[in-house]
């Protein structure tokens, strides 16, 4: 039976191989905290870390993320109960309206910090792709930047 | 206020991971599918169906460590409702922020009184309730402390969660005595703070009630709920409305894996109200099983009168209309005469298409039904009509109907329509009562959701020797959202006329508003602002028009058609609805619009030296009984294409409840609105929505976004003043902001929206 590694956990999972990972975590594992939004690559509410890059999860077939693959969702983030980073500057900048893209927006966000630790505007404007339909734009930016300096 | 032992079960917190059963009563109220706003001469809540309740046993309980829990009775959708509302009781109730709680209400407006989530209504409606019902809670406590200490009322105070007798300097919490307090009669009147001592109401310092669920994933939305059991469905729907299931083939579909059955669904012919589209429904183990059982179903559709309607040939069609006298709405003065006599005629027509809301979080809800009760878990915006609705569909006892309100991954007047709830319940219905959670995808989200309409607008100034407007024609021709709810509706009505068309504030003897004939096909909702939006785009572009055709300043010219400050009786041009509000506290108040329109002007820097290839566009508009005003300031490059990188926005929305959360709408307001302005556009061919995801529908993104949005709140501290809107009203002012920033920056006036594609680059 395949196994899936999902926040440290391994799971046993039997649905169809070819099934998106976005789906499996959703509807098999029952971590809902990654969204979907599109299905098709356009909108990252479905952003999960694989192995540490931002992977829109929709797009993974189960079948390339099983055995040695280790996968981080939002619920993920905190480690020990003490919160990212990120998630302490979206905190305090109180940056979510409706709040759904908020996790995509996040797990971008720790995976371009990663990557650049002190990212310009530019940088985040090529990096945040994602869509928020509520327009939290600005408070994302201040919210990376704010990331950037803790 | 309640005891916490004897909070009625059927309120709970169903934003958290444990979707609990609610017990919901009441006796239902069937309303004719009009919505609310159809009733006539009760205003405010009052107005609204089921109106309202202020009874603080129902909406405050404090338990005996304190925990004070206010029922949220309004349905949370980004605008931070569920932490405003316990904000202002938690305020007159001197309670300790860090010791409030949220429990979401059931949809139960027996109880509750109105739910409705839309028109920007939930604060504007119940600020006083809520303080009153936190001063009554508060009153009750410091009776219970001076009964138990055997001293006066009045020598006891409420500070910060306890009660304090200064005389004898004793002190006790409120969790100690809430159980006496609660066992006493609520006051009859109350006093209520001096707003000098509110800590939180007008401060904007409290974060969103939902934040650290929503960072750390927990927060539960309608496509999030689980129950034991759960099947997973999607419907392949009537891709034309008023289509219907000629025959379908399921053979291929049933042998995919997980899938478990298809069920045909009955379609709600046109006007379909808030009735399910009917189609062919998979249900299966998991929602990608369903929606790959969905890519094998062969069907043939009957796609019914609606197989026709094409964006071109329909917009040549209401440009005609436009160009011929319609249904005279508004008549001031003689319109004819000055045209005549007039020096100078500017004319121009403006074109907005249909807009999709698409909510981040498509439709999603789940039914279960047992024991002959059906119960729903979903992102709605009015429970209340998802209820009554899954009363007329599934035959089940309104009594007997509960549904569960999660969080709404967006709302924007999609949620309103409970059409996905009614399809999760029937085929719960087909699969015996299982829990059947129903989502949709966006591809359905575009394809088969309620629009915003499809206009063209055509306006005309007279003007004089000296540049001044002696009369004005509009006419506006888009089928109506009435269209959803009566037959052969042909024209708009009270509510769609009272957004921008005939209460247009401007100092001008002679105006005529005229509505031509516009045929729906396509299911007409509201979205976000409603007809303010195109109303809004068409006479803001129009004024920065004339003044550019004169060679004025476009804000001048703006003051100078607002006119001097004065206060106008909207029923006195033709305006009988006013936003539900009685016209005697809310008259359009010229004055203020002059006041956003300076302020926005000022914030802005309006009339600064540009670097070139820069431009400034101002716009204002009176909505949702707030005034609002837009400066857009816009980049073209060399290529011919435009960044965004600042836009100011001023309201007045009267007092400020929570200032944090009216910058934040407003700054959606302004994506939002940019979306409409340069990306956004549905188009149909032979009866179908051309577009399918966010490759095809283009909504705003970090790098299209203005970098900089700055808002300015217009100051008002006499909080006896009556409430402004805000969730909506921001969104209007935002598109002729732009088209008038393009004019400003590259000479190029774009009429048609969305304006990117006229753009090059
Ligand atoms: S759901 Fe995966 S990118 Fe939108
Ligand atoms: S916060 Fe609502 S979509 Fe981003």
């Amino acid at each position: 039976m395949p196994a899936l590694t999902v926040n440290g956990k391994v799971h046993q999972v039997t649905v169809d191989p070819r099934t998106p990972l976005l789906w499996v975590l959703r509807d098999t594992i029952g971590l809902t905290g990654t969204k979907y939004g599109c299905g098709v690559a356009q909108c990252g509410a479905c952003t999960v870390h694989i192995d540490g890059v931002a992977t829109r999860s929709c797009q993974v077939p189960l079948s390339q993320v099983t055995g040695n693959k280790k996968i981080v969702t939002v619920e993920g983030l905190a480690t020990n109960g003490v919160l990212n980073k990120v998630q302490r500057a979206w905190l305090a900048q109180d940056v979510p309206q409706c709040g759904y893209c908020q996790s995509g927006m996040i797990m971008a966000a720790v995976a371009l910090l990663k990557d650049k630790p002190k990212p310009t505007d530019a940088d985040i404007d090529a990096a945040m792709t994602n869509i928020c339909r509520c327009g939290t734009y600005q408070q994302v930016r201040a919210a990376i930047h704010e990331a950037a300096k803790a | 206020m309640t005891h916490h032992r004897s909070l009625r079960p059927a309120i709970r917190n169903v934003s958290r991971r444990a979707f609990l059963a609610g017990a919901g009563a009441g006796s239902l109220v069937l309303s004719v599918g009009l919505p609310a706003w159809s009733q006539e001469k009760k205003f405010a809540a009052a107005g609204m169906p089921n109106g309202l309740r202020e009874d603080v046993k129902l909406f405050v309980a404090i338990a005996d460590d304190g925990t004070v829990t206010v029922v949220c009775h309004r349905s949370e959708m980004g605008q931070g409702i569920r932490t405003s509302l316990p904000l202002v009781v938690a305020d007159e109730l001197e309670a300790d922020w860090a010791k409030v709680k949220v429990a979401q209400a059931p949809g139960d407006e027996t109880r509750f009184g109105n739910q409705d989530t839309d028109g920007s209504r939930s604060m504007r409606h119940h600020f006083m309730t809520l303080r009153r019902m936190g001063a009554a809670a508060r009153a009750m406590l410091v009776q219970a402390a001076a009964t138990g200490w055997g001293v006066p009322a009045d020598q006891v105070e409420a500070v910060n969660h306890e009660l304090v007798h200064r005389a004898s300097n004793r002190k006790i919490g409120y969790g100690a005595v809430a159980k006496a307090a609660a066992a006493l009669p609520v006051p009859a009147s109350v006093k209520l703070k001096d707003p000098a001592q509110f800590r939180y109401i007008g401060k904007g310092q409290i974060g969103l009630i939902d934040g650290m669920d929503i960072t750390t994933g927990r927060a539960g939305f309608g496509i999030d709920a689980r129950r034991d059991g759960m099947l997973y469905a999607v419907v392949a729907r009537p891709p034309v409305y008023g289509g219907k299931v000629a025959s379908f083939d399921a053979a291929e579909a049933m042998k995919v894996k997980g899938v478990l059955k298809v069920v045909t669904l009955d379609s709600t012919p046109p006007p379909s109200e808030f009735g399910p589209l009917g189609g062919v429904a998979v249900v299966a183990s998991n929602t990608w099983a369903a929606i790959k059982g969905r890519e094998a179903l062969k069907i043939t559709w009957d796609n019914g009168g609606n197989a026709k309607y094409s964006s071109d040939s329909y917009k040549a069609m209401l440009e005609a209309a436009v160009r011929k006298p319609g249904k005279v709405v508004r008549d001031q003065g003689n319109v004819d005469a000055a045209m005549a006599s007039a020096a100078r005629r500017i004319e121009a027509e403006y074109y907005v298409p249909h807009l999709a809301h698409a909510t981040i979080e498509p439709a999603a809800a789940v039914v279960q039904i047992r024991d002959g009760a059906c119960e729903a878990w979903a992102c709605v915006q009015s429970p209340e009509a998802a209820k009554v609705r899954l009363f007329k569909f599934l035959g089940i006892p309104a009594d007997k109907v509960t549904v569960n309100v999660t969080l709404l991954g967006g709302g924007f007047g999609r949620k309103s329509k409970p059409d996905f709830v009614v399809e999760a319940g029937l085929l719960s219905k087909a699969m015996n009562g299982a829990p059947v959670k129903v989502t949709w995808t966006r591809e359905d989200d575009l394809q088969n959701s309620p629009l915003h309409t499809v206009t063209m607008q055509r306006l005309e100034a007279g003007l004089d020797a000296s540049g001044k407007v002696v009369a004005w024609r509009h006419r506006s021709a888009f089928p109506s959202i009435l269209s959803l709810f009566a037959p052969n509706v042909k024209l708009p009505f009270a509510i769609e006329l009272g957004m921008g068309l005939v209460n247009l504030p401007f100092d001008i003897p002679n105006i005529r508003a005229e509505t031509p004939e516009a045929e729906a096909h396509a299911r007409i909702g509201w979205f976000r602002a409603v007809a303010n939006i195109q109303h809004a785009f068409a006479i803001q572009s129009f004024v920065t028009e004339i003044a550019q055709a004169l060679g004025k300043d476009p804000k001048d010219y703006l003051l100078e058609l607002i006119g001097p400050p004065r206060k106008i009786n909207p029923t006195s041009v033709g305006d009988g609805w006013n936003h539900g509000e009685d016209p005697a506290l809310y008259p359009i108040d010229t004055g203020r619009l002059r006041g956003v329109v300076e302020a926005v002007a000022r914030g802005a820097n309006w009339g600064r030296t540009l670097p070139k290839g820069r431009g400034l566009g101002i716009a204002a508009h009176y909505s949702f009984v707030s005034y609002l005003a837009v400066v857009a300031e816009v980049q073209a490059d060399d290529r011919g294409g435009i960044s965004v990188p600042r836009i100011d926005i001023a309201i007045d929305c009267g007092p400020q409840i929570n200032p944090e959360r009216i910058r934040s709408q407003l700054e959606g307001a302004v994506i939002m609105g940019m979306s409409n302005a340069m990306l956004s556009e549905i188009t149909f061919k032979d009866g179908r929505v051309v577009q399918s995801n966010f490759d095809g529908y283009e909504v705003a993104r970090m790098d299209s976004a203005p970098r900089e949005v700055h808002v300015h709140l217009v100051p008002a501290t006499d909080y006896t003043l009556p409430l402004g809107g805000v969730g909506e009203p921001g969104v209007p002012p935002v598109a002729p902001a732009l088209a008038n920033a393009i004019a400003a920056a590259t000479g190029k006036r774009i009429r048609q929206l969305p304006m990117r594609r006229q753009l090059a680059g």
